[in-house]
């Protein structure tokens, strides 16, 4: 269990009271300040105060319908077509608050990679798959976009099953393969933040396996959030929990806190099983 | 009882299936057995000379082509306005937009304008710019006749890419116009099935073509001159007193025919080859 690193700062007045157990941290990579999302007139996310601490996996849990995939995709701005979706607040990332006039959204988008609920490949080979992004951020060299290409691709385990036939249509790879490719696709525009919508819900027990093994590994470098709705894959892998209900954070903390001993008589009855 | 209504049902379906099967199976024997006689090497070589509507010697080559430069213009031109079109609609605008709706519903009255109607259309604009009945003419009155069967049968196919491909495009970083060509590579099995019916739709009217291309017994050397097209070399070969030009319109029809046949086996095979590449 890595813990994040902890200061205490005097002004956390900004921090809600259930936000105190997730450790204030220094100049976090993504800090959300008093989100409010209404689709029409339904208000989804109530007052959202979270820190996500660097360098480790967050895992947000909670019932269907609590606006766990709603919080994940107000980080990358992809409710920005929505114009049923009003949102206020603020939700910074690297310092900046993403939802200021004239930040640019590919900007924000780029610093983040995006694992969906079902692996989406784009329509071209498995080698284009991943140079794609490299591509429209302006990589030109041949032999850099390959040797980049092959990194990644190795990077996700993926290079040895699929070598001898990169020019292939990436809809030929099985299910698991290909959110394994999704991963490579995402990490090769060199995100800092990995998102993930219960990316593992469409894939066999193997290949879930394989890409829970991929985010222990990347957690070194990456700042990652994941919402599942399955607990024993937030139990496995995260080491922040963040427990929502009915659009409300209702406990956040250390894996360990939350699963063994919840403040909240919420958590406690969701972690039991009583409802899900 | 059921087992009545069951039966009853399966023999109407059997029955109008059978029937349109047997006007077509007609339709193809007359031509066959009053064109193929006719149907000869020189018919696709060589351009009508002098008295050929009388039966003299001659071809229709200037037709064959004709035919085949106004299609293959107007479908360009028609490509070139109908995809925009249908990215803006789908990937542009918002799921339930007004304007979408107002646009796909505008289109589909268009789809049901007669051609005749579009020839019209099409000669006041060029009495209107001044341009006289040729290829051009011809092709941009064509291309105004297929645009609403491109726009429809693409934006059905778009209408159908995942939302998740959309989002998978832009979370990535690319811009609108960036996910719109990715998109536009998703659509091409949906785009080639698109061109192939509106190639069937466009290259057989003579209704558009009559007062828009003109005609005449030489190819085409420019866009600004009169083009013959296979439905008007049918319909003034049919008109003539001559038996033996009757017949040769049989063997023009046959030709049409077997061009529009090869368009859609390139279509079927086409479509089958592009849509492995899709997701």
């Amino acid at each position: 269990m890595r813990d994040p690193e902890i200061e205490i700062k005097g002004n956390n007045a900004l921090l809600s009271e259930t936000n105190k157990s997730m450790d204030i941290i220094v100049n976090p990579l993504i800090r959300i300040e008093g989100l409010n999302l209404y689709i029409q007139n339904n208000h989804v996310l109530k007052d959202i105060n979270l820190t996500i601490p660097d360098k480790s996996i967050t895992c947000i849990i909670g019932p269907s319908g609590c606006g766990k995939t709603t919080l994940l995709r107000t980080l990358n701005r992809l409710h920005d077509d929505s114009k049923e979706i009003k949102i206020e607040g603020k939700v910074f990332v690297d310092g900046v608050n993403i939802y200021d006039r004239g930040v640019e959204v590919i900007n924000v988008r780029k610093k983040m990679g995006l694992l969906a609920q079902r692996p989406c490949p784009l329509p071209m080979s498995i080698f284009d798959n991943v140079a794609y992004g490299l591509r429209i951020h302006g990589m030109r060299r041949r032999k850099l976009v390959n040797q980049t290409v092959i990194k990644y691709l190795q990077y996700v385990g993926l290079w040895d099953e699929v070598k001898g036939r990169v020019r292939t249509p990436a809809s030929r790879l099985s299910i698991g393969q290909q959110q394994r490719l999704c991963l490579a696709r995402g990490l090769a525009i060199e995100p800092a933040i990995i998102l993930g919508d219960e990316a593992t819900s469409s894939l066999d027990p193997i290949s879930t396996k394989k890409i829970e093994e991929m985010f222990l590994k990347l957690k070194d470098q990456y700042t990652i959030v994941l919402v599942t709705h399955t607990l024993s894959q937030a139990k496995r892998i995260a080491d922040h929990i963040v427990f929502m209900y009915m659009g409300k954070i209702i406990e956040t903390g250390n894996a360990d806190q939350i699963f063994n001993y919840p403040k909240h008589k919420l958590t406690q009855d969701y972690i039991k099983g009583s409802f899900s | 009882m059921k087992k009545i209504e069951e039966n009853i049902f399966k023999f109407l379906m059997i029955l109008s299936a059978s029937l349109i099967l047997g006007v077509l199976l007609f339709i193809l024997f007359s031509v066959l057995k009053r064109g193929l006689p006719s149907l000869s090497w020189d018919m696709i070589t060589k351009i009508p000379s002098g008295g050929f509507y009388l039966g003299k010697e001659g071809g229709i080559v200037n037709a064959i082509l004709g035919s085949v430069y106004l299609i293959v213009g107007a479908v360009l031109l028609s490509l070139a306005f109908s995809i925009p079109i249908v990215m803006f609609i789908n990937f542009y605008l918002r799921k339930k937009s007004y304007l979408a709706n107002i646009s796909r519903f505008s289109f589909d009255i268009l789809f049901g304008v007669p051609s005749i109607v579009y020839g019209a259309f099409g000669f006041t604009i060029m009495i209107y710019f001044g341009i006289k009945a040729s290829l051009l003419g011809g092709m941009i009155t064509i291309a105004m006749l297929i645009m609403p069967i491109l726009i429809r049968s693409i934006d059905e196919v778009a209408r159908l890419v995942p939302n998740e491909l959309v989002e998978a495009t832009l979370s990535l970083g690319a811009t609108r116009y960036e996910m719109v060509k990715v998109m536009i590579r998703q659509l091409m099995p949906g785009i080639t099935t698109a061109v192939l019916l509106a190639i069937g739709r466009g290259i057989g009217d003579a209704a558009t073509v009559l007062f828009t291309a003109g005609y005449s017994d030489n190819i085409p050397a420019s866009l600004s001159q009169p083009a013959a097209s296979l439905p008007l070399a049918i319909f003034f070969q049919l008109g003539s007193p001559v038996e033996e030009v009757q017949n040769r319109a049989y063997a023009s029809a046959l030709i049409l025919t077997i061009i529009i046949l090869i368009l859609s086996f390139s279509a079927r095979y086409f479509s089958k080859k592009l849509s492995k590449h899709k997701v």
